[in-house]
Formats: structure tokens, sequence, C-alpha cells
């Protein structure tokens, strides 16, 4: 499957098609095919393995390009006897590590502009139109995309730590559930484990102010995002690895309209109609999901 | 009228008769007329021989589904004495139906008249013996059997075996095989439903008897492989006797690859000797003895192949066509679109696409081959652009005589029949 823009395009527009004909499938006339949903769905998983794949490379791309601005910054600074260059280095880099500002967002061609200021992409990476001289603390939020490591140790767009990235975050704006799933497991929002105890890294773990979206440090924020994250936990939505077997593909897919196979497959009426409900409400947040991420 | 939309086709084992089935429930069987000396070209017609409701709509309440009328498949038994059977199916229910002839009727009975009327004793006088006088033609159609509530998914084929006792019945995750005589009982022996459902990754597409070995038989999947089970081996014939499968191409892949090469019809050679599979754009020849890939690969319609979007969101790709092989197996045929259907001649390797329309075939008039051209690609006269065809006008149902150059093309609701009147023998 190609991986260049355009079909990422037609991916999007391939899953809302396949979903609409899952649900459309249940009001036709003699029951709900299997073979044809189970033809859909393929298409669907299809789709989606397109969809995420072009959305990390263009990740990959802005952080790249972050990694360069940071290096031409390193150097104008670089300044062999001002002994608190070190922590200037150690600053820009974090900053960039920094999670983005929700402008990124919108620059990375979101459709939405109502994204809710907590934007999950601040959790995916930095922004490049950062400034750094709007804020001076050092950060050590880092993007989820990265392995988790000390600041100050090593540069944190490196092409490994891309290619090791196996996490996906996702917003459903109807809910603004932040869901980050690691290798097919719920995951705990990265902001969250750098304000419960941080990552050992040199520098304290300091507040950052709200303008720069993303992780916020004060306390109901933080409840908010814990809820979220218990929130997350309970639903029964699970996203697997990018490297997923066949079967889990399929499931995961069910799983997201929230009535399974076993759903389609209903036999009774009363059940019918709930699951259709549940589909319903799934496939419109699923859709606008899409959208925002 | 969209119930007269033809469902299925199908000769019986001399080819004297062709049933077909359509979205209403119905079956219309024709007959051949036998050949006439004095109107040499009106030898070999088929006429209207019989009509009958086969299924009718039911409702499922406890599910809240409607159950379709269409009959799905016929399959005529091998005839045994003047009466002929066949099965015919929709998505639920298979019935088995007597097909017979009355030429003759009792006259002089005397306790009734002419009319069926009890007669006044007192006027009886003397007493005569009744006798059988001719009458019209009159066909009987009685339905002697009704195999149901055996299938939770849809039945997409079936099959009699070649004992002539038993026959089986496929849906989407299960084969039964059945006894003609019992209708309470029927055996499973293919189950492929997983323990969750949210795990299946297959369902089954089409199913079907050696034309030999009564123990063998082989069934179809939607990820495109073929399965040979033998009844023999186990009783739940899940495990398979042999698997064919062709290795997909990385290179190919699309986001409709799972889509095309699942597997619409599959039909052994008369000879037993090969399987004849047919996916959305190609046909494949297989050999029994060759697991790894087709013998053969037909394209059937590949300039398709850049427009698997737009058939994808017109539902177009999920059409199922079927296939035929003639009576020599030398020759296999399959539809597409456009009213359009395809030949290939195994030996020769030469194809020939055809059209199935009125304004292109006068009755006794000779097929003009058809040809179809990449748009904006050098055109002849008389061809057609891929832009240009109607994907409106399918055939999905084809069949071939079983011993004569004769084919049954169903174009949505209505039926030509093509005789090769220079070759009529098969070679």
């Amino acid at each position: 499957i190609t991986t260049n823009m355009e079909c990422a395009v037609d991916a999007q527009s391939l899953i809302s098609i396949s979903l609409m004909k899952i649900h459309n499938s249940r009001t036709q006339r003699g029951g709900i095919k299997l073979h044809k949903n189970l033809l859909v769905s393929y298409v669907l998983r299809n789709a989606r393995q397109v969809y995420i794949k072009e959305k990390y490379a263009e990740i990959y791309r802005m952080q790249q390009y972050e990694e360069v601005r940071t290096v031409c910054n390193e150097i104008q600074e670089l300044n062999p006897l001002d002994l608190d260059s070190e922590d200037a280095d150690d600053e820009d880099q974090a900053r960039a590590a920094c999670c983005g500002d929700e402008t990124s967002l919108c620059h990375r061609g979101a459709a939405q502009p109502a994204v809710h200021v907590r934007a999950p992409s601040t959790l995916l990476g930095c922004c490049p139109f950062e400034d750094s001289s709007k804020e001076s603390e050092p950060c050590e939020y880092r993007s989820c995309c990265m392995e988790a490591s000390p600041v100050s140790h090593f540069d944190p767009f490196s092409a490994d730590n891309i290619r090791h990235c196996n996490k996906t975050t996702v917003l459903d704006l109807d809910t603004h559930v932040v869901t980050t799933v690691e290798n097919g497991y719920l995951h705990q929002d990265c902001c969250c484990d750098a304000l419960q105890g941080g990552q050992g890294a040199q520098s304290p773990a300091k507040k950052r102010k709200g303008e720069f979206g993303g992780c916020v440090s004060e306390a109901e924020d933080v409840s908010d995002f814990t809820a979220a994250r218990k929130r997350a936990k309970r639903e029964d939505c699970s996203y697997s690895n990018p490297d997923y077997t066949e079967t889990s593909n399929i499931s995961n897919l069910i799983s997201i309209f929230g009535s399974g196979f076993s759903g389609l497959l209903s036999r009774q009426a009363d059940l019918e109609q709930i699951c259709s409900k549940q589909a319903l409400a799934g496939l419109g947040a699923w859709t606008r999901a899409i959208v925002a991420f | 009228c969209p119930s007269d939309i033809i469902s299925t086709v199908e000769f019986n084992h001399t080819g004297e008769l062709l049933a077909t089935g359509d979205k209403g429930g119905r079956v219309v069987i024709f007959q051949r007329e036998p050949e006439s000396k004095t109107e040499p070209f009106s030898q070999g017609e088929y006429n209207v021989y019989s009509t009958f409701q086969s299924h009718e709509p039911e409702f499922d309440y406890l599910k809240s589904l409607e159950i379709e009328e269409k009959i799905n498949k016929i399959r005529w038994l091998p005839q045994q004495n003047a009466a002929h059977f066949l099965l015919s199916t929709n998505d639920k229910t298979i019935k088995l139906w007597k097909v017979s002839e009355r030429d003759k009727r009792p006259e002089g009975y005397n306790l009734k008249d002419e009319e069926g009327r009890i007669k006044d004793i007192s006027t009886v006088t003397s007493l005569q013996v009744p006798v059988l006088k001719p009458m019209d033609l009159m066909v009987e159609v009685s339905p002697r059997r009704v195999f149901a509530n055996a299938h939770t998914y849809h039945v997409n084929s079936i099959s009699v075996n070649s004992d002539y006792e038993t026959y089986m019945s496929a849906d989407d995750l299960r084969i039964n095989l059945w006894h003609l005589d019992i209708t309470d009982r029927s055996f499973n022996i293919v189950d492929i439903k997983p323990a969750n459902m949210e795990d299946l990754t297959e369902v089954i597409t089409a199913a079907e008897f050696h034309p030999h070995h009564c123990n063998l038989f082989v069934y179809s999947s939607s990820k495109g492989t073929l399965r040979l089970c033998d009844m023999r081996e186990a009783a739940l014939c899940d495990k398979h006797s042999k698997l064919f499968e062709e290795p997909e191409d990385p290179s190919a892949r699309s986001f409709f690859s799972e889509i095309i090469s699942s597997v619409s019809d599959v039909k052994f050679s008369h000879s037993g000797r090969y399987l004849l599979t047919r996916d959305y754009l190609t046909a494949k020849v297989w050999d029994l003895n060759m697991e790894s890939k087709p013998l053969e690969t037909y394209q059937v319609h590949d300039y398709l192949r850049s427009k698997l979007c737009s058939l994808y969101e017109n539902d177009c790709i999920f059409d199922k066509f079927e296939c035929a092989w003639n009576g020599s197996d030398s020759v296999i045929m399959t539809g597409a679109y456009n009213n359009f259907f395809r030949m290939f001649d195994r030996n020769t390797k030469r194809d020939v696409t055809l059209e199935a329309s009125r304004e292109s075939s006068k009755p006794r008039a000779v097929l003009k081959p058809r040809r179809v051209c990449a748009a904006g690609g050098k055109r002849r006269k008389d061809d057609i652009s891929v832009d240009s065809l109607d994907f409106t006008k399918k055939i999905l149902h084809t069949a071939w005589h079983p011993t004569e150059n004769i084919i049954a093309i169903a174009a949505t609701n209505n039926l030509y029949i093509f005789q090769d009147k220079l070759n009529s023998e098969m070679h």
C-alpha cells in the first residue's frame, strides 16, 4: 500500500465510506450480510494502516525539521567560556522536546478549528514554531513518541527514537478523552507520568505556562487527565500494535463502533436496537476523532 | 421489476431442461423442443415448460429479520424415473420439488360425472371401466421435501452428491450434509465459526461435491483459498485434505486486495480432475494435484483494476460472478459488466468477449465479438471504452449445456440462450 499523502486522504474517505456501508447493512433486507461486512472491515483496516503510517511520517518530518533548528540554535549560542551554556542547551533541547501548542495541530492540517486546548498533538511532538525567548524554564515533558530518557543525555529526535515509536494517541472530540495506546495496552498519558514524579531527569519538575497548551501543570488539570485515563481504561476500546495480526485487526475495528460482530449478528430485536444506537454513537465519534488526528 | 431479476441458472443432466430462479422466489423451467424434421431451424429451441413459486418471503420474529425469497441456487437431481426433481434454496431453506407430466386423464367414472360432481346413484344403470384418454400436456410441480432450520447464516451453495442419496448445503460458516429423504436431521461436516466472532477472518463462499468421488468435496473461502475435504477421514471435515492457495503478490497490494481475492464461485470440471474458480478480476483453473498455484489464470476484465475505488463506492466490487465449464472441459465461461460475457479456450488460449443484449443479437444472428479498450487508448470501430461500460448490466449467472454448445446467459431479468449451430458437437 503506497503511503504518499494522496493515499492518506483517500484513506480517510475510505474509512468514512466503509463505516457508512456497515451502518447501512443493518437495515438491508434479508439481514446483515456477514461476507460483505467482513470484506468492508478489511478495507477499514487497510485504510487505517495507511492513514496512521502517513501521520507518523508527517510527525517524523516535523520533528526532523525541529532537530535541525535545535542544532542551529546550539551552534549559535555555544560559547565555550560561558558556564551556563550547557544549561541553555538543555533548555533549548528540552523546550524543543516539549509538547507543542495547539497552533501546531492546526498547521498540521487538522480540519477542526475547535480543537480542545489540551490537544494530544502536544503529546506527540514539539511545536516547530515555539519561540525560545518565551520561556526560560526548562521543560522535561517530552513527546509520547519517544522512549523515556533523561533529557540531557540524548538527542530526543533521533531517528532511532522515532522508529521505536509505538504509541498512538487519539483525541475524541466528543468526550475530550485522550487515549494513548502502547503495544496494544492503554497507557498513561505522558504528561501525567512526568507530573507524577518525573522521569529521572536532572532538572526538577517545573510548571509550564498554560499558553503552551498540552502538558498542563495545575492540579485540577492533572486530575482531569487522570480521570480521563481511568475513563479510557474502562472503555472497551483497544488499538493494537501497528504490526498486529489479522485477527486483532478485525476485532479492533469492530470494537471501534462498540458493538462487535456479535452486535452485527444480534439475535434479539431490542439488543439490536441498542447496538445500532451504540454503533451510531461510536460511528460519529470515531469519524470526528479521525479528523482531529 | 426487481423481483424478475434472475438469480440462478442451471441445466439438468441431459440438457433437456433449463431452470432459472429469480429474486421473487419463482422458478421457471424451460424445455428443449425435440428436433423436427419438417422445420429444421426450430430444432433445439427452449420454451417455457413450467413456472412455480418456490419460496415466499418469511419473517423471523425472534431475530426481527426478514428472510428474502430470492432463489440463490437450483440443482437438478439425476433423473431416475419419468419425473424430474430439483433442489432450490433461498438464504435459509432448501426445498425438493417434483416436476412431472400429465398427458392422460381417466374418463368414465361410475360415481362422478365429467366435472367431478357426484352422480345421483339412481341414474347409474350400468358399470363401465374408466379409461385413460389423452389430454393436453400438463406439468405438475409439487414440493416433496422442505429442509429448514439448519442454517444460521446465509446459504450460498447446494450440491448433489454422486451417490444420488445425499446433498450438502453451505452457508457463510458451516456446511451441512443431508439425506434427500430426511428433513428433520442434517450432519454438520464443516464449521469454521470461531469461538469469538470478533476473531472472524474468513467465510465460506461456495461448495461443491466431486462429480465422481462421493467422499470428496471442495469449498472456497473469502480469502481466495480452496479446501478439498474427504468425508472418509473424519466426521467433521474442518481439517482439509488439500489446501489450494496462490501466494499474494506483495507489489500488487491495495486497499481492496482482500475483496478482489475472495472466490465467488468454484466448479469441478466434468472430468473431476480440475477446479475452476472465479474472483473479482480473474478466472483460474486448478489441477487437483497441484496445491501451490493455479494451472491457468485468465484475466476477465483487468481494465477494472484501476477503478476499484469507485467500484467499491458503488458496491460493484462485491458482485459475485459465476463460472462454467463446457462439456469437454476445453472452454471456460464467465460473465462481466455491460452485459458482456467471456469465453476462454484452454487449448488454443484464445478468448472472446460477447454481448447479451436485444440490440446486438437478433434471433439466429451470429454474435459479434466485442472489445473493451482503455480510456483514451487506441480505439477501433465498435470498441467500448472502459468509462462507457454500464455497471448496472452485469452477467453474474451463466450455464453451459452438459454435452452441446448451448449456453444460457442471465442478463438481469432476461434470459438469453445461444447455440453454436455450426459446431453442435463438443470438441
